[in-house]
């Protein structure tokens, strides 16, 4: 069965530069593993593709049970000079949250 | 020496609000309140203000915050820590020392300067986000280098009720006094690690209770209009509960602090500030009660020999220009009114962008291409080398009215002067903090 990764986490998204960053945190911490094997970086570029141009790096961070993605040339061109209106991507975490995975 | 610290953090961004850093003076039973006001852009354009009139350069909010809070300060013998000093620290404390004369309370101003250090700067140096020479990206405005807690402790060390920097490390205003308070070494890696931890979850205030977070499916949060900020208990061992005061709104739970603690970081295993590199992946959150978590582990390793220094260039003018349609087809009507506006203009602009509010501006079209919403806004936006072709963009949507699709309304414009920013590294032996105190 397919499921939005609403449903099961949650995201913050942040910026430094040109580089987007966004955290995926399973509501319940059994959740984690299954992050860990459906959300990997190929699949969240791919999902990303017309935002993320750069590499998409995955930290692991089983001490907290939640995953942080760090995306390179991100934000057009870095949040001070874009012309995009969501300069710092703020709206973003909502964009990854869209992907839908096998649950 | 004390067995435990308070610290409170009022304000996370320069805009943030007034009122949550009162609540906490108030009734946070606080040591200090730490105030963090200074984004990337935010000194560029104070060193303009700066340059217009050498009173000014520090945070536009300023005379409003300290007004509000020097009073509640003294009264509760709370010591605040704040960077709104912006490009103009000593202009800062300077403003502080004339409210506390015209409230009639006496107080000690520290002021740290030397992250400035335009003066230094040659224009050849690399630029590491381009590769290129600074001076390439355009005429440089400013140049400040990120300080840590060893420039912010002589400060503390003067005893002052108020200590204003420029640019400083964001968790810096909260490791150096937990430094001051319990005791610590800066060259104690492994505690300095943890002191930053806990500086990065407190450091952007409301969004550790439940400010950014708040979703009323998934997750809502109680007395949103009422937001409390938070504050942190932090013993000598490093550990630390996080809370708010009681009957603020918000919450703090153990999804709030993990979506903090992971904001902004590109490397949890090397969280890189002047104070240290910190590591994220051993630090441990436990909920501990209603509004209430600990922390612990987090460690570190060597601070950097180099300073991160942030560099404002002239980024030139962007212009926008808005407008509105609803009902049968406005995604068409929109889309018609926007390939008309780029016929007209895309000669005389390099860089012209479209957005359709509602639809796509945001996300792109692999999202949010499904969706025809009942009304939708028009977005035009580029990039001009003067204000006054910047403006040309929000004329050509306002002539829409009458020379564009049916039913358009709600026409906005705006013209902003671009202060970009490049990032280059100096070594930290270069640079010399001082402390400039004042007295009432």
């Amino acid at each position: 069965m397919k499921q939005k990764l609403y449903e099961i986490a949650h995201s913050r998204a942040g910026d430094k530069g040109n580089t987007l960053t966004l955290s995926l945190i399973p509501y319940d911490e059994k959740d984690f593993e299954l992050l860990c094997r459906e959300v990997t970086a190929e699949k969240v570029k791919e999902h990303l593709r017309e935002i993320v141009r750069g590499d998409i790096i995955r930290y692991d961070l089983p001490n907290i049970a939640a995953l942080q993605f760090v995306c390179q040339q991100a934000l057009g061109g870095g949040v001070t000079t874009s012309l995009v209106m969501d300069t710092h991507g703020k709206t973003l975490s909502y964009a990854l949250l869209e992907m839908e995975i096998e649950v | 020496m004390k067995q435990k610290v308070r610290i409170g953090c009022g304000a996370g961004f320069s805009g943030d609000r007034i009122e949550p850093a009162a609540v906490l003076v108030e009734k946070g039973n606080l040591d200090y309140l730490v105030l963090e006001c200074l984004a990337e852009r935010t000194i560029g354009l104070a060193q303009k203000r700066k340059a217009a009139d050498p009173t000014k350069g520090y945070d536009p909010m300023l005379e409003r915050r300290i007004e509000l809070l020097l009073p509640l300060l003294k009264k509760h013998n709370v010591k605040l820590l704040t960077n709104m000093g912006a490009a103009n620290p000593i202009a800062a404390a300077d403003k502080v020392i004339e409210i506390a004369k015209q409230l009639g309370l006496s107080v000690k101003v520290a002021a740290v300067t030397g992250d400035d250090i335009l003066h230094m700067l040659t224009g050849e140096e690399t630029a590491m986000e381009t590769g290129k020479a600074l001076s390439q990206s355009g005429e440089i405005l400013s140049a400040n280098a990120y300080l840590g807690a060893d420039a912010i402790l002589p400060a503390l060390q003067t005893g002052a009720d108020i200590i204003i920097t420029g640019r400083v490390a964001d968790p810096s205003l909260v490791v150096a006094p937990l430094v001051k308070e319990l005791g610590w070494s800066l060259d104690n890696t492994e505690i300095i690690g943890k002191a930053t931890v806990i500086g990065h979850l407190m450091e952007c205030a409301g969004q550790i209770t439940g400010g950014y977070f708040a979703d009323p499916v998934k997750k809502p949060v109680e007395g949103m209009d009422r937001l409390g900020h938070p504050f942190v208990d932090v013993g000598a061992d490093g550990k630390a509960t996080i809370s708010k005061v009681e009957d603020t709104g918000g919450i703090i739970n153990l999804a709030t602090t993990k979506e903090q603690l992971l904001y902004e970081v590109t490397n949890p295993h090397e969280y890189i500030t002047p104070d240290v590199v910190a590591d994220f992946t051993t630090v441990g959150v436990q909920l501990e009660g209603i509004d209430c978590v600990s922390v612990n582990g987090g460690g570190g390793k060597q601070k950097p020999v180099t300073l991160k220094v942030s560099v404002g260039y002239k980024a030139g003018f962007v212009g926008e220009g808005e407008i509105s349609y609803a009902g049968m087809y406005a995604l068409e009507r929109a889309q018609l009114a926007g390939e008309t506006i780029r016929k007209r203009i895309q000669a005389r602009f390099a860089d012209l962008r479209l957005d359709y509010i509602g639809c796509t501006s945001v996300h792109p079209p692999s999202l949010g291409e499904n969706s025809h919403p009942y009304e939708v806004r028009l977005r035009v936006a580029g990039k001009a080398a003067t204000a006054a072709q910047a403006a040309l963009i929000g004329e050509e949507v306002e002539a829409l009215y009458t020379n564009g699709p049916a039913g358009g309304g709600g026409v906005r414009k705006y013209v902003n002067e671009v202060v970009g920013i490049v990032s280059t590294l100096i070594d930290r032996n270069r640079i010399k903090a001082t402390v400039t105190v004042k007295s009432t």
